[in-house]
């Protein structure tokens, strides 16, 4: 029992996460209906430029408090992602918006290889150790339950940062503008919506939360690394599958119910299976989530709109 | 090969039938050519006869029936792997190659199907990650699954695999001719796996005209009207899956034998990007510019290791980018500008079944979501 609310803990913050990085890939999808495969590597960017900046504030100003330092690295880190969302869209996407479906896919893919690429020329392909500002020392357990600090503030900065941009997306202009954008492009544009600013707009948040998300991940396990974008952007976009791709709420609840399944799975996966599979498979349960979500219910468990949309 | 004979500049259109024998002269004398500068260079031509092969099955699923698959590297292993443990000390299994072959294509194939079935009747994005996923799955499966029953060896693979024996004959054992003359055997399976090479291609390019070929092209250049006119377009999707995952069984086969050692790290995500990398440099749905861009893409890294290495050991006095940096360099800048600003690569393809608007890239603006 203790290990299944241990883990159901452990489960909520994964899954924040993998929320957090859901969004910015429903979101592109939605209004473009690409999959923004680089996404995963803005994650690994935001967390190594973070590091970095942290590094530098270290160094240079020692005075400053812990939660300052993380913070100001944090900004840094959400700033260059911002930044670094704009130009691949400017660059990579606008001009084959109107191209065949796979061209677009396969830039994708390769924007995120280039991402890989320069980051293992700038930051090495070793694991950089990430400094914990956070405490990661348990509390005092609740429930036999252990429970960080770092652990607590995911939840929290997360849950803030999902209200924020539903609040963004339903109540302000800039909100209806991009849903009038994902609903028809031609439309909107219309009645007098700047689609292609919309657009950019869509990828300058999603890269934003992906940052924090990639600052958040390595503050919770401690090492940052030029592939570490890799399987939570893959885990991230099967939790917009599962939520429904295209839909805000879906990928929220996607994101949480993936990382339930994932850690409360990895720590009994070693029963299940008699002792044959251990821990080291736990990669294993985002596959066959996306595998049987797809098989019996491809729209998701909130999407209305039908997955052959385009 | 006509269409390969057509794609050397100049000649190619001039004399037909001079350039034909041309790409046969090359073809037999590569290896010849390529021992002047060591003995490197000819497993290289064999590793780019091996990657020619996954090019042109990569090609079928993706050039011709548009389904973008991201795991193919994931056949490869099930085809390698397959031979590594029927054929070596491991299980101590010693099949001839002749039933360790099609046994790991058939794998492969089974592979495909499985993975196809529950995708296919979806958006191609899905397959996509799907196949992506696969290839992930695959590769912490040979990774782990050495305790607590040893069946893959974990990440130190598989070793001592049988080489090729053809009708009893070793073929990883140099030839003697006569008293002073040997032949090495780097070029007996550079010419064992063109065989391959040329078989697949003949195959492939009979399969393109065929009526599966043209429902194919159909599919890929319109679903809804491929359906409409009475394709039954998942079968076909899942035939183009699986045969394209057979040819990267037979590959891996060949690759396992060759190397005689298999480990989880040939199969790496890379290596599938890599070869995406090389239909899309060379000319998706094109076996002429598929084979070109296997062969450029090949060489190409493996040029840039000799040169650039040297170079910068003199301009900077180390090595700032290693020679595997530079290979993800150049595949990922390839993909990204071949797309870009030549979409259809460098030997476009040409076919008289395709609406050439439809074609990837061909005027991109006139065709609406």
């Amino acid at each position: 029992m203790e290990t299944l609310l241990q883990q159901t803990v452990n489960g909520l913050v994964v899954g924040s996460v993998y929320a957090l990085v859901a969004l910015g890939y429903t979101m592109v999808y939605g209004i473009l209906g690409l999959i923004n495969f680089a996404h995963g590597d803005i994650l690994m960017v935001g967390a190594l430029v973070a590091l970095e900046a942290i590094r530098l504030l270290q160094l240079h100003a020692p005075g400053l408090g812990l939660i300052p330092t993380l913070l100001a690295g944090l900004s840094v880190s959400v700033l260059v992602c911002m930044l670094l969302g704009y130009t691949i869209e400017r660059t990579a996407y606008r001009r084959l918006r109107n191209a065949p479906r796979l061209a677009p896919l396969i830039t994708a893919i390769g924007v995120s290889f280039l991402l890989q690429t320069i980051a293992m020329i700038i930051w090495g392909r070793n694991y950089h150790t990430f400094p914990q500002l956070v405490s990661t020392t348990p509390l005092e357990p609740v429930a036999g339950v252990f429970i960080t600090p770092v652990q607590i503030a995911i939840l929290v900065v997360s849950a803030v940062l999902m209200v924020a941009l539903v609040l963004l997306v339903n109540k302000t202009r800039l909100g209806r503008a991009m849903r009038a954008t994902a609903e028809n492009h031609k439309v909107a544009s219309l009645m007098g919506v700047d689609t292609n600013k919309i657009i950019a707009a869509t990828f300058v948040i999603g890269s934003g939360l992906a940052a924090v998300a990639g600052v958040m991940f390595s503050s919770n396990y401690g090492i940052a690394h030029y592939a570490m974008g890799f399987m939570p952007g893959l885990k991230a976009f099967t939790a917009a599958v599962l939520g429904g791709i295209g839909n805000l709420g879906g990928a929220m609840l996607g994101g949480l119910v993936l990382g339930l399944v994932e850690s409360i799975g990895a720590g009994y996966i070693e029963d299940l299976s008699f002792g044959f599979l251990n821990s080291s498979y736990q990669d294993i349960f985002a596959f066959l989530i996306l595998g049987i979500v797809l098989i019996f219910r491809p729209t998701g468990l909130l999407g209305e709109r039908v997955a052959d949309r385009a | 090969m006509n269409e390969l004979a057509l794609a050397i500049p100049w000649l190619g259109k001039r004399h037909p039938a001079g350039a034909r024998w041309v790409v046969v002269a090359i073809a037999l004398a590569a290896p010849l050519i390529a021992i002047l500068f060591g003995k490197t260079w000819v497993r290289i031509l064999d590793f780019a006869m091996l990657y020619v092969m996954l090019a042109i099955g990569l090609n079928l699923v993706v050039g011709f029936a548009g389904l973008l698959d991201l795991g193919y590297i994931a056949f490869y292993a099930v085809g390698a792997y397959t031979f590594a443990f029927l054929a070596s000390p491991h299980f101590d299994i010693h099949l001839p190659f002749w039933v360790v072959l099609p046994l790991g294509a058939g794998f492969a194939a089974l592979a495909g199907i499985i993975l196809g079935l529950p995708t296919l009747r979806l958006r191609g994005d899905y397959l996509a990650i799907v196949t992506l996923g696969f290839g992930e799955i695959v590769r912490i499966f040979m990774n782990n699954l050495n305790h607590p029953v040893n069946i893959t060896n974990g990440p130190q693979g598989i070793n001592m695999i049988d080489p090729l024996v053809l009708f009893g004959w070793d073929i990883s054992k140099p030839v003697k001719i006569g008293e002073d003359i040997t032949i090495n055997s780097l070029f007996l399976y550079y010419y064992v796996f063109l065989a391959f090479v040329v078989l697949s291609v003949i195959l492939v390019q009979r399969l393109q005209i065929s009526r599966v070929g043209r429902a194919w092209a159909a599919i890929r250049d319109d679903e809804l009207a491929a359906k409409a006119i009475g394709i039954n377009t998942r079968n076909m999707k899942l035939l183009a899956f699986s045969l394209g995952a057979t040819f990267g069984g037979v590959a891996g086969g060949l690759f396992a034998a060759f190397q005689g050692f298999v480990s989880p790290e040939s199969f790496s995500l890379m290596e599938s990007i890599a070869v995406l990398t090389m239909i899309v440099f060379g000319g998706m749905g094109n076996l002429a510019g598929v084979i070109v861009g296997a062969l450029a893409l090949t060489a190409l890294p493996e040029v840039l290791r000799h040169v650039a290495v040297p170079v910068q050991q003199a301009v900077f006095d180390r090595v700032i980018l290693d020679p595997e940096v530079l290979r993800m360099l150049l595949l990922s800048l390839a993909m990204i500008l071949m797309m870009l600003l030549r979409p259809s690569g460098m030997i476009p393809a040409y076919s008289r079944y395709s609406r050439p608007e439809l074609v990837v890239g061909k005027a991109a603006g006139e065709v609406s979501k």
